[in-house]
């Protein structure tokens, strides 16, 4: 994966930029030893690491807004960070960058049960959002999978989902407002607890941005009450296509589960030889998850399960008990890890229209026998959101290339299939270069154009989501004017 | 009036512009500007249903009744709810997929479900130099990239044309049902309305008609929604008598509450206040003598009818939110704006991606000024 070239006119202020932020930053929030830089190197794409310059942790709206006031007029590039979970390089440093970790701000500013909303600092992680609001019988509904680590601000930068947004949304369908800091270090207002922020949709921009339009240190979110229960019916299928066909049918009859789980057989495999869950053997596996009281869960899983029924499936096993729930659900919380154990892996996640799932597995097994990498997928069905697992051996020379050049494959494939490369991952770096598969040069001068009012100079987190040859001219104009 | 029957076509004549354009679907919302109007009426059709897939692909030129159509045939629907304008501004004309789109138009199931830009999928428009952009797609999950479907969505054709939008639709619920709660103070309704929504038996609609009383709307399978009913009554019982809405009675209500039918061939102007819902009773005590309103949204949105020419954006000054001027005489547009002005900072943001989108202000540009 390439990096633009450090700039050596930034590297050479280093000692005047640390000057500065200390200024403005407790002696502990201003991180400039190699020792210690290091821990900033990389995010949860651990293939790619590079050190930052220097790593700072403000505390407030203010800080964040001095340390990018400062960063601007230094012309030093801003890599802003959440947690370091995301899958996509999103925040991956550069050489000659700051890292603005958002870290040691993850106070709760305000619940207000009686308009359904919660105020948090960005820092927070995902789940603390809900377990700030969980005694009282309410969540926050987006649950991206790492959302024990991962923070409300990378969640934002990412737009991230989970497993059950066929129901709630993603991120963007459950944020109302947040206080932005430009990189200039100007702090906007947008949103708030009231619906549909107005004006132009800049909210709606932001979310999913990648922290190249600014760096977001409050938010106001959506808070949902907690549904009186729910219970999964696990069905296996010997044909992947007669899998995908029940998924349709199911949405199409009217019933909108939270939840639509597919394992294929590697994946089942991998999972039931690491986590023994007791799933049937066979080709395809749905886990459907439905909510409410005990009677209309009953009502719905006997709905379901009519529809699974004309679809001959070789298991069909209903959730009776939260006990009976955890063990239908454990094979596939365990389908990382179980794939994990087998090999090194890269998790894609391109979606797809929910049709064309048979075609888009059909293909992706036979590029797997040509590449003589194994992969599983998981994947959410209801949505399309794919995640194949391609397995590889980091220490054996060219595996990870290979590994990359099957990915991409993948990727082009769900595009031509009427899909995006990536549902709730983010491009980051890692499918930077592929969005020209999706996307026009005139498609994506109407995205950089956006940067381009935001951040005029191209300093915040410039070398991701568009391909470099995109978006040089910018970044070469931005080194220009430092 | 320009009809181009093409994309190309289109572009072609906003390159070609050599004035400003008022940027129309049916005509039916008000929002226009002035100039020689541009319709993208001849851009329609269904291009692509995937009743399985929850998804539906049409151009912008749609009627929103067509598409209505289509999904009725399989017990779908837009779940969003978006208002017909025509009741409320006595317009003609046919409502476009595209304006539902560009006004960001949702109805009372905004409160639960989101509103049209979270159904927005995805676009094809042309922007204000003639280039044609897409963004987004046809998936349900996308975060390929920075999404200008959500900027598109609500801009009211100032930074484009669009030319095709790919939406999310959900399956039409079994029945429906209501319940009104006896109760003329907002501030009870608020309140009585904040329960229902704030409990776990998935209101659809809460809205208060100060005559009437506070509604709280209940979907789904047949015994689903009964027994919901009964745990909400129970919810509710403290705020008032309550009187049960069958399906045909709800549908009838709910259909007014998004059309704000009661302001219909009533003078004087319309407002539209989103706010906080609890910020709602104050507001509406401090409404000026002879206005009107209505709650929707929990009371997070306020409809306020209102003698002609009065400025309602002073009286919310201190809530935090923004008041749109839905129907008044074009000097009161002019004079009040149609649209709440930004904070400074907020609006150097909006004005930049306006001057981006459209450099030569040829796109609906007196409605942006508005703005």
């Amino acid at each position: 994966m390439e990096m633009p070239v450090p700039n050596p006119a930034v590297l050479a202020r280093k000692a005047q930029l640390v000057k500065r932020l200390s200024k403005v930053l407790p002696a502990d929030a201003v991180i400039s030893e190699i020792t210690e830089t290091r821990a900033y190197e990389c995010d949860a794409l651990t293939a790619y690491k590079c050190a930052p310059m220097v790593a700072v942790l403000p505390s407030t709206t203010q800080e964040v807004s001095d340390v990018l006031r400062i960063c601007f007029e230094e012309g030093v590039p801003v890599v802003p960070r959440g947690s370091g979970t995301s899958l996509a390089g999103g925040a991956l440093p550069t050489a000659d960058c700051v890292i603005l970790g958002v870290a040691r701000m993850n106070e709760v500013i305000e619940t207000d049960y009686a308009n359904r909303i919660i105020r948090v600092q960005s820092g927070r992680t995902n789940l603390s959002v809900t377990g700030a609001v969980e005694e009282d019988g309410f969540f926050y509904a987006p649950d991206p999978s790492s959302q024990l680590a991962c923070a409300i601000a990378g969640n934002i930068a990412m737009n991230s989902g989970g497993a059950h947004c066929l129901k709630y949304g993603v991120t963007t369908n459950n944020l109302m407002g947040v206080t932005l800091v430009q990189m200039d270090g100007t702090v906007v207002e947008i949103g708030g607890g009231y619906l549909d922020a107005g004006g132009l949709d800049l909210l709606g921009v932001i979310c999913g941005s990648e922290g190249q339009l600014g760096v977001v240190t409050e938010a106001t979110l959506r808070i949902l009450h907690k549904p009186e229960g729910a219970r999964p019916v696990l069905m296996g299928f010997d044909d992947n296509e007669v899998a995908g066909e029940c998924v349709s049918d199911i949405i199409k009859a009217g019933v909108l589960p939270v939840a639509i789980e597919f394992m294929d057989r590697p994946c089942i495999e991998a999972t039931e030889a690491f986590a023994g869950a007791g799933y049937p053997d066979c080709e395809a596996l749905l886990i459907v998850e439905v909510e409410g009281s005990d009677a209309e869960i009953d009502d719905q899983l006997a709905r379901i399960m009519e529809i699974a029924r004309r679809h001959n499936p070789v298991e069909l096993r209903e959730s009776k008990s939260a006990e009976e729930s955890a063990r239908i659900w454990l094979g596939r919380k365990s389908a990382f890890g179980a794939m994990g154990q087998i090999n090194d892996y890269m998790c894609l996640d391109g979606t797809i229209p929910v049709s064309a799932l048979p075609f888009v597995l059909r293909r992706i097994g036979e590029m797997s026998e040509k590449y003589g990498l194994r992969v599983g997928n998981v994947f959410h069905a209801g949505d399309g959101n794919m995640h194949p697992l391609i397995l590889f051996d980091a220490n054996k020379p060219g595996d990870l290339e290979l590994c990359e050049a099957f990915g991409a494959e993948v990727l082009k494939l769900c595009v031509e299939a009427g899909g995006c490369l990536t549902g709730e991952h983010g491009v980051g770096i890692e499918k930077r270069d592929l969005m020209h598969v999706q996307y026009t040069m005139d498609d994506l001068e109407a995205q950089m154009a956006v940067k381009d009012v935001f951040d005029p100079h191209w300093l915040l987190n410039p070398a991701k989501v568009f391909p470099l040859d995109a978006s040089e001219a910018r970044r070469v104009v931005a080194i220009a004017a430092q | 009036m320009m009809t181009p029957q093409s994309e190309a076509e289109l572009a072609a004549l906003i390159a070609d512009a050599r004035g400003p354009l008022a940027v129309q679907g049916g005509g039916t919302r008000g929002f226009s500007g002035t100039g020689d109007v541009l319709s993208a009426a001849g851009l329609g059709g269904v291009a692509l249903y995937e009743p399985g897939a929850l998804t539906l692909v049409a151009g912008a030129g749609t009627p929103v009744a067509e598409i209505e159509a289509a999904l009725a045939a399989e017990n779908q629907r837009l779940a969003f709810e978006p208002m017909d304008h025509r009741t409320l501004l006595g317009t003609t004309g046919t409502p476009t997929i595209g304006g539902v789109m560009a006004a960001n138009v949702s109805g009372p199931r905004r409160i639960a479900v989101g509103a049209a830009r979270d159904f927005a999928l995805g676009v094809r428009f042309v922007d204000g130099s003639g280039r044609i952009v897409k963004n987004g797609g046809r998936v349900m999950k996308n975060v390929t990239g920075y999404d200008l479907v959500k900027l598109m969505c609500g801009s009211f054709g100032t930074l484009g044309v669009l030319t095709e939008v790919a939406m999310k639709v959900l399956p039409r619920p079994e029945i429906e049902a209501s319940l009104v709660i006896d109760t003329r103070d907002a501030g009870q309704a608020v309140a009585a309305l904040a329960r229902g929504l704030g409990s776990p038996f998935e209101v659809t609609g809460a809205a208060f008609l100060p005559d009437r009383g506070a509604v709280v709307r209940i979907e789904g399978f047949d015994g689903s929604v009964a027994y919901r009913l009964g745990a909400l009554e129970a919810a509710l019982a403290g705020f008032g008598d309550i009187e049960r809405l069958e399906a045909e009675a709800s549908r009838t209500l709910w259909r007014g509450v998004r059309d704000v039918a009661r302001f219909a061939e009533r003078d004087g102007d319309v407002w539209r206040i989103s706010v906080k819902p609890s910020d709602a009773p104050a507001i509406v005590t401090a409404l000026p003598e002879e206005s009107d309103y209505m709650l929707d949204w929990g009371g997070g949105l306020i409809w306020v009818l209102c003698a002609k020419g009065t400025d309602l954006r002073a009286r919310i000054a201190p809530c935090a939110g923004h008041a749109t001027l839905i129907r008044a005489d074009a000097p009161t547009r002019a004079r009040l704006g149609v649209f709440q002005p930004e904070a400074p900072a907020l609006a150097a943001l909006t004005n930049g991606v306006r001057a981006r989108f459209d450099p030569r202000g040829v796109l609906n540009a007196t409605s942006a000024q508005a703005a």
